[in-house]
């Protein structure tokens, strides 16, 4: 499926493809939100503040909180660690929540995340097939792809084609490893350090490791290989 | 239930559409309805945000964003919970005599909520709050003991259930193994319909895409899904 959407990235490189999708204002077609919603949701706090079961200072809290205090840095500062101390990498991949707790990730999701290690010879993908389970304390509010049906949908079943859509070409022999957060547990990717990073400081190394890294649908590169940052 | 938000396998969803450098809200009203649903948590809404938004009429599902079923849901387990009618939520004003809470809510509890480590100085101070019904999560308590061990066979059952249910429909009746025992959560089948925890092992199952999706999936691909005690039986 998605000859068209394949045959178009291929022909025009996964970059270029993105920013024409996201310049015709294409990204939410298949989900128009109603003009009214922001009057809704705005009716709805007035509602709330006024009950007094919400405080309009609470509320801009959480909203700082998803903004500033959580995201993928977090992730990144985990696997850095994981690849510059092989210890470290040893006690992360047998108990996380104990790993997570030396870097001061303390009582987050710590107990109930498991990270599972990419190889050249397996890949792991991580996906919620029923909703949008993901590592919120690793790597903040999960993007839309992830959250949207398309991924949903064929990640379990076409982990491949998926990879491919995001430009990761996998070699036949490999053994891919999808994992459905459909309960309480959180997965987060440990990826392969890329080749030629050896010489670089552990805060050098956070700052390849993207998002996408963490959730299996990209590999981490050094920015002169050329790969996608 | 067997709606649209088990898409696991499904077709026909169209390409992935992955956008660069994306805002953590694409509207403010996003961080609104998030911030809502977090900022209620000490009240201990009625019901599942989870179950709720799974009971948006299939059609209107697929056409709704994310953030636009997290209000969906917010406002059903308002009304549930009767903190709110459907008029109250319509108009933004508070009917007279209903319902109003002393003292309110403060920043400093929420944040507690949002930050487990600051909940124990919050703890002291916070007003009391309902009840807390039986929910999912990691138990605090044991639950029963584990039906299965590590390596062993299983077959995830054949069960349709009308309510909320976390056994995606295309591992039904398929032969998997037991990777992991996580250890006892509570059971969402049960929590979501405020019927209790019943807190049980939850198990990561190994299933061989080929077990699954037959034939066209790669030899050696595998997917594991995470599966309470009692969707389980032995193979």
């Amino acid at each position: 499926m998605n000859a068209t959407r394949r045959g178009f990235l291929t022909a025009a490189g996964a970059a270029a493809a993105q920013d024409h999708v996201h310049a015709q204002g294409h990204d939410h077609v298949h989900q128009a939100v109603p003009s009214d919603l922001t009057l809704r949701v705005k009716a709805l706090e007035s509602l709330l503040v006024e009950k007094g079961l919400v405080d309009r200072a609470a509320l801009d809290a959480v909203v700082d909180h998803y903004e500033h205090n959580v995201g993928p840095r977090n992730g990144a500062r985990v696997v850095a660690r994981a690849w510059a101390d092989a210890g470290y990498k040893k006690r992360l991949l047998a108990n996380a929540g104990a790993a997570l707790a030396e870097l001061g990730f303390a009582g987050q999701t710590g107990e109930n995340l498991v990270v599972v290690e990419n190889s050249p010879q397996v890949h792991h993908l991580v996906v919620c097939t029923l909703c949008s389970c993901y590592p919120w304390a690793m790597l903040g509010l999960p993007p839309v792809w992830y959250k949207s049906a398309p991924y949903r949908s064929r990640a379990v079943i076409d982990p491949r084609g998926v990879l491919r859509e995001f430009g990761l070409e996998l070699p036949k022999d490999a053994e891919v490893r999808v994992w459905d957060s459909t309960a309480d547990l959180r997965y987060l990717v440990l990826p392969e350090r890329p080749a030629g990073s050896e010489k670089l400081s552990e805060e050098a190394l956070a700052a390849l490791v993207t998002r996408d890294a963490m959730i299996g649908v990209a590999k981490v590169t050094l920015p002169q290989a050329g790969g996608r940052p | 239930m067997n709606s649209v938000h088990d898409m696991g396998g499904m077709h026909g969803m169209g390409p992935i559409q992955h956008e660069k450098n994306e805002p953590v809200f694409h509207a403010r009203w996003e961080g609104r309805v998030l911030a809502l649903t977090r900022a209620m948590g000490p009240w201990r809404l009625a019901g599942s945000s989870r179950y709720e938004q799974e009971r948006i009429p299939a059609a209107e599902y697929l056409r709704m964003s994310y953030y636009e079923r997290w209000f969906t849901a917010l406002v059903e387990r308002l009304v549930q919970s009767g903190l709110a009618t459907r008029e109250e939520i319509k108009s933004g004003k508070r009917a007279g005599g209903s319902t109003k809470m002393v003292p309110r809510l403060t920043a400093a509890q929420v944040r507690a909520e949002l930050t487990p480590a600051a909940a124990s100085r919050a703890a002291a101070q916070a007003a009391p709050a309902p009840a807390t019904p039986a929910s999912a999560g990691r138990a605090d308590r044991p639950g029963a003991a584990p039906r299965f061990q590590v390596g062993q066979a299983v077959r995830a059952r054949n069960m349709h259930p009308s309510g909320h249910t976390r056994l995606p429909r295309y591992t039904r009746g398929k032969l998997g193994a037991i990777e992991r025992d996580y250890g006892v959560f509570g059971f969402p089948d049960t929590s979501a319909h405020g019927l209790g925890a019943k807190p049980q092992h939850v198990y990561s199952v190994r299933f061989a895409a080929r077990e699954l999706w037959g034939e066209q999936a790669a030899p050696r691909d595998v997917v594991y899904v995470d599966l309470w005690d009692d969707y389980l039986e032995p193979a």
